[in-house]
């Protein structure tokens, strides 16, 4: 299992965590190799189904990173985005999905080494589930092992 | 006078005067110990009007569908939160809307009553007294049993039996439980269980899920104009039955009641294979409730916790 890469999908809001994610590369700092980034304007702009439907179509965990509060470039955006992912968040922890395959982050644009520091967290955590089985959309298996309660 | 002869009489003078266009309500249907959602537009119509213990259904969504015209809606508890959160979220206009408020002691479930007394077409018969329900089939068999064994669970554990918002309220208000450990102990003690001992639990229930989409329809606080389970671009989910699909439309429907849902148990009620959504829909309600204080559909004034944020609030799955 040590040689599992996982796939995961970020989705950095453009004026922070990307940024973040920017300065990290720029600075040379090593972080683990999984993380594909979408930019996307304001992490008010993620649905947080957006989480669910990655996992369903292959990835093997999502990172979900905006401004720290207060820093948001639209002033409120990472608020309103905040109180969405806890919905999302408490609702699939009561369902008892694997929540270690979504996580939240706030990162800045000058925090490259947090943002290093978070992909790896995140890397950790989901390569203690292994390979997304849990919640996935193949093609070929017309079943999901996880519902099946294995 | 009787609560239902006291409803009849305000809606026909409502009716009478022009105040309202319609009045939204329950009358008798063709199953005994079903009333169904019935609309008087005229005076007689007033007349056709019933209240009992068998009303169960949340009717707060038709005012949606009717809407712009000046109505008037017979409001249990569960009513008037939803009719609450769809003013909140400024669906529905409180100043064409006239709310006569009835008080509700718990309502009788269909499917309890089924379980009990077979389906509700081959009863002869079905009456009501003080603590009981005796009911005759077709084949003159006599049963009977008490009313609090065959209370929908929602009722149960229900904390605002009597209308929040109301400009009439028609008979005595009953007496609130007051105590919220007792109101969310259905979501305390599934969570007290497993994680992968729930996610089997809920997978296996949704997985009986045949996407009627029953419990979108019986909604009272689901209006979309496209539901994002139909909609085509940006295409969500495919049709089919796929396990990943089929709990997809379950988690989006729940994650867009959090802090919304008022719990009435219309959905549980209506769905034809039984999956129980209380559990989940109570623990929804209590993070909301710790996180931000809000009790869906009590404020009109404010909006509701999804649209609102405040600087402090918790944030601790952050990493």
């Amino acid at each position: 299992m040590n040689d599992f890469k996982p796939k995961i999908l970020a989705f950095l809001c453009n004026w922070c965590s990307y940024a973040g994610a920017d300065l990290a590369g720029v600075s040379r700092i090593q972080y683990p190799p999984t993380v594909r980034v979408i930019r996307v304007p304001c992490s008010g702009r993620v649905n947080p189904l957006f989480a669910l439907k990655a996992l369903q179509v292959g990835a093997d965990g999502v990172l979900i990173s905006g401004c720290h509060p207060g820093d948001c470039h639209y002033i409120t955006g990472n608020y309103y985005a905040r109180r969405r992912f806890a919905a999302m968040h408490d609702l699939l922890d009561f369902l008892g999905f694997q929540m270690e395959r979504i996580s939240f982050a706030w990162c800045s644009a000058s925090e490259g080494q947090r943002f290093a520091e978070i992909v790896k967290t995140v890397t950790d955590k989901v390569k203690s589930v292994g390979k997304n089985d849990f919640y996935i959309k193949d093609n070929f298996v017309d079943e999901m092992p996880s519902a099946k309660g294995a | 006078m009787n609560i239902e002869q006291q409803i009849r009489d305000e809606a026909k003078k409502l009716l009478e005067n022009g105040d309202v266009e319609a009045v939204i309500g329950f009358t008798q249907s063709t199953f005994l110990g079903l009333p169904r959602p019935f609309v008087a537009r005229t005076p007689e119509d007033a007349e056709k009007l019933v209240f009992n213990r068998f009303c169960r259904y949340n009717i707060a969504g038709y005012v949606h569908r009717m809407n712009g015209k000046k109505i008037a809606i017979v409001a249990k508890g569960c009513d008037s939160r939803s009719l609450g959160v769809l003013i909140a979220e400024k669906q529905v206009d409180r100043a064409n809307l006239r709310i006569i408020g009835v008080p509700c002691e718990g309502m009788i479930s269909r499917k309890k009553l089924e379980a009990k007394f077979g389906k509700l077409a081959a009863l002869r018969k079905i009456s009501l007294n003080e603590n009981k329900v005796h009911a005759e089939t077709v084949t003159g068999e006599k049963l009977s049993a008490d009313i609090d064994e065959l209370l929908h669970d929602s009722c149960k554990r229900c904390m605002h039996r009597n209308p929040v918002h109301y400009d009439v309220l028609v008979g005595e208000p009953v007496e609130e439980n007051t105590d919220v450990n007792e109101h969310f102990a259905v979501a305390v003690e599934m969570y007290e269980k497993p994680a992968s001992e729930r996610w089997k639990f809920f997978s296996e229930m949704f997985l009986n899920c045949i996407r009627c989409y029953a419990c979108r329809q019986a909604c009272p606080t689901c209006y979309c104009e496209e539901c994002f389970v139909d909609s085509r671009f940006p295409h969500w989910l495919d049709k089919g039955q796929h396990p990943t699909d089929i709990i997809f439309w379950h988690i989006g429907r729940l994650y867009h009641q959090a802090g919304r849902c008022v719990e009435c148990g219309n959905c549980s009620e209506v769905c034809p294979v039984d999956i129980d959504f209380d559990a989940i829909l109570a623990y929804q309600a209590k993070k909301v409730w710790e996180r931000y204080g809000y009790d869906a559909g009590v404020a009109v004034d404010e909006p509701p916790p999804l649209q609102n944020y405040r600087v402090d609030d918790p944030q601790e799955f952050f990493l």
